[in-house]
């Protein structure tokens, strides 16, 4: 059960994530990376991180892509256009693409031969009250920071994005 | 019942990884490069999170939950940096962004 | 194996129950507001117009399914797709009541209990903001975009009030759980979460009116300013569908009210002191009554339908005294009572206050409600830390 699960939202993220690079069009590219973290938040709750996978969905997908969204409608992008590709790369990208993904796959199983074997249920830790206990405790020094970097990003976004005073 | 191996994750990881390297090294429009971006960030996530399957521990919960944090600040302002130079240029493509050049 | 098969039967009975609610929660609509407005509302069609969802829903099935030829397909398929997917996932983790026993099978009144219930919620309705943002970008058609931007930017400036009123209470509760939320109430209308945080109960209702697009908030799909907003270009069944994902919306807020400030299922007052007879009471009282009045009815087509009602309402008063039935139907009652007195208070709210200007509308987001809720949750985190 584990493994049908995880193949079927495995291939639905490696497609979606061709389709980003693929695509012609920002909005399809947009869709399809969204259908990437959907996908990869089912495979956080398959590896028991319940939390990560919620706060995937809502700031990942729901907000961070929206914002996506947004400026690609507000730009107005279109589909980009086909001409200047180079020739070495059309021929030779997929191919050592290809090689590339087959030795590292094969490094990593060779460093992993029995390694954990991923059940659904066996890591418990990963409910919001651990992840609230190690952020608040430990690790309340980074929470601190990143709450300012996050006030540095809205008001640098805010600075950025207004209109000129004429 | 058997479980999925580990080095599967790990694997899944390195594919997403490599076509975020892919896409972004390929594509023209800056909006879309800077989705091949998050997508790397988001194979990273990935890896992390089944590191810390198999260590038992919350820590790399915690560290994917900082990568987010700091991809939607990125995001932002990158998005913001984005729109400020369509609006000097009225292009997307990275190619013809090169007044700095020669 | 009879995990699956519990499953699929409750799933199959929560989503027969939730599309009929939506149906003739559109004739709940249209009857109130016409009533406020001093008018009749559907009447015609079937005894007090009770047929009118079923004539709709055949003039929308029926009607011809056109795409126009210059949007783009694949996302103006999808979008109104993604609307309805998610309005009506987030019923599945919504507590309807307690345990009970069916034929010796015992299981919860739920679909399904997650350990962070409340944070799927958020993330569901998160996702709702695409169907919206995606529809009005595929309609190829300038006021259909700025209607669908409009939309989406209301919709996720008042996610943050919305998850700062959740966070409040859930520092009383301790739990992201819906089940363990409402046993956290148990008791009586004292032990439920609106009472100490009342401010966060009106911060909550009033985000949730905007999420859902409903007056005095839906500037975005008003019919005299953007001609219709971002569904301009759909008809029939598309059109159907966005109508549904923005009922399932309303529901979906008031039931979450319900569960996470008005305690649920549990009753007003503790069952010792009688509340398992307030249903049989009051389904009797509006059965005699209507009985009473349906002997010398005021209007003459009233003549067959009063009766009637008095019946209904008689036959579910004894139902609620057979107990083999009282354990599911009790808690059902006072989650019913509970959301549809919200969903009045939807409705009522509809016919009664005028809709807000967009800059006044994203300004109460962020200069009224956002400080409000982030004060409340201050306030009762100290409370909750001195307390300890």
């Amino acid at each position: 059960m584990d493994v049908i699960l995880f193949l079927i939202f495995a291939i639905i993220a490696v497609v979606c994530a061709v389709n980003v690079v693929v695509q012609t069009h920002p909005i399809s590219s947009a869709i399809s990376l969204i259908g990437v973290m959907a996908s990869l938040a089912v495979l956080y709750l398959l590896l028991g991180a319940e939390f990560i996978a919620m706060a995937q969905i809502i700031v990942y997908a729901g907000a961070v892509m929206v914002l996506f969204v947004f400026v690609i409608m507000l730009l107005n992008a279109g589909a980009e256009s086909k001409r200047g590709r180079s020739l070495m790369a059309q021929l030779l990208g997929m191919p050592l693409l290809i090689a590339f993904l087959a030795l590292a796959s094969y490094f990593i199983q060779r460093l992993y031969p029995t390694g954990a074997i991923v059940h659904f249920g066996v890591f418990q830790g990963g409910s919001a009250q651990s992840v609230g206990m190690a952020l608040f405790t430990t690790y309340l020094l980074p929470f601190e920071v990143t709450s300012v970097l996050i006030l540095i990003g809205i008001v640098g976004a805010v600075v950025l994005a207004r209109k000129e005073l004429p | 019942m058997s479980g999925v191996p580990l080095a599967w994750y790990l694997i899944l990881s390195a594919v997403l990884f490599s076509l975020g390297i892919a896409g972004f090294l390929f594509r023209k429009s800056v909006i879309t490069i800077f989705m091949s971006i998050e997508l790397m960030l988001n194979a990273v996530n990935l890896s992390f999170v089944a590191f810390s399957y198999q260590l038992k521990q919350v820590n790399g919960h915690i560290f994917t939950f900082f990568v987010m944090v700091v991809a939607a600040a990125e995001a932002a302002v990158g998005l913001a940096i984005i729109l400020t130079v369509f609006k000097n240029r009225s292009t997307l493509n990275v190619d013809e962004l090169n007044s700095m050049k020669n | 194996m009879e995990f699956f098969v519990i499953s699929i039967i409750k799933a199959a009975v929560v989503a027969f129950a939730l599309l009929t609610t939506l149906a003739y929660l559109q004739w709940v609509e249209r009857k109130v507001i016409a009533h406020i407005q001093v008018r009749l509302g559907p009447s015609r069609v079937g005894p007090h117009g009770l047929l009118q969802p079923l004539a709709d829903v055949i003039k929308l099935i029926t009607k011809e399914d056109l795409i126009p030829p210059y949007v783009n397909k694949f996302v103006y398929l999808l979008a109104p797709f993604l609307a309805v997917t998610m309005s009506l996932i987030s019923i599945s983790v919504i507590p309807f009541g307690s345990e009970i026993q069916v034929f010796g099978h015992t299981t919860w009144m739920q679909l399904t209990d997650l350990n962070i219930g409340l944070l799927f919620i958020l993330a569901v309705s998160s996702m709702g903001v695409y169907g919206i943002a995606l529809a009005g970008w595929a309609s190829n058609n300038k006021y259909a975009l700025l209607g669908g931007l409009r939309s989406s930017a209301q919709m996720i400036s008042y996610e943050l009030p919305l998850s700062l009123a959740i966070a409040a209470p859930l520092l009383l509760v301790n739990t992201l759980s819906l089940r363990e939320i409402v046993q956290k109430q148990a008791g009586s209308i004292l032990n439920w979460n609106v009472l100490p945080q009342i401010v966060s109960f009106f911060v909550f209702v009033i985000a949730g009116f905007a999420e859902t697009n409903r007056v005095p908030f839906d500037l975005p799909e008003a019919e005299n300013e953007l001609v219709a907003g971002f569904h301009t270009e759909y008809s029939s069944m598309k059109f159907a569908a966005f109508f549904m994902a923005e009922y399932g919306n309303m529901v979906t807020i008031t039931c979450i009210t319900a569960v996470l400030f008005l305690g649920g299922w549990q009753p007003l007052f503790p069952a010792a002191w009688g509340s398992n007879y307030v249903p049989v009471v009051l389904f009797a009282a509006v059965g005699a009554l209507a009985i009473y009045h349906g002997l010398h009815p005021a209007r003459r087509r009233d003549r067959l339908t009063l009766p009637v009602f008095g019946a209904v309402s008689l036959v579910l008063a004894v139902l609620f005294l057979l107990p083999p039935l009282q354990q599911a139907l009790i808690p059902l009652f006072w989650f019913v009572a509970k959301v549809g007195s919200l969903l009045f208070v939807f409705i009522w709210v509809r016919g009664t206050l005028p809709r807000f200007r967009y800059d006044q509308l994203m300004g109460f987001a962020w200069k009224v409600l956002f400080p409000a809720a982030l004060l409340n949750l201050l306030v009762t985190a100290f409370v909750v830390a001195w307390r300890s």
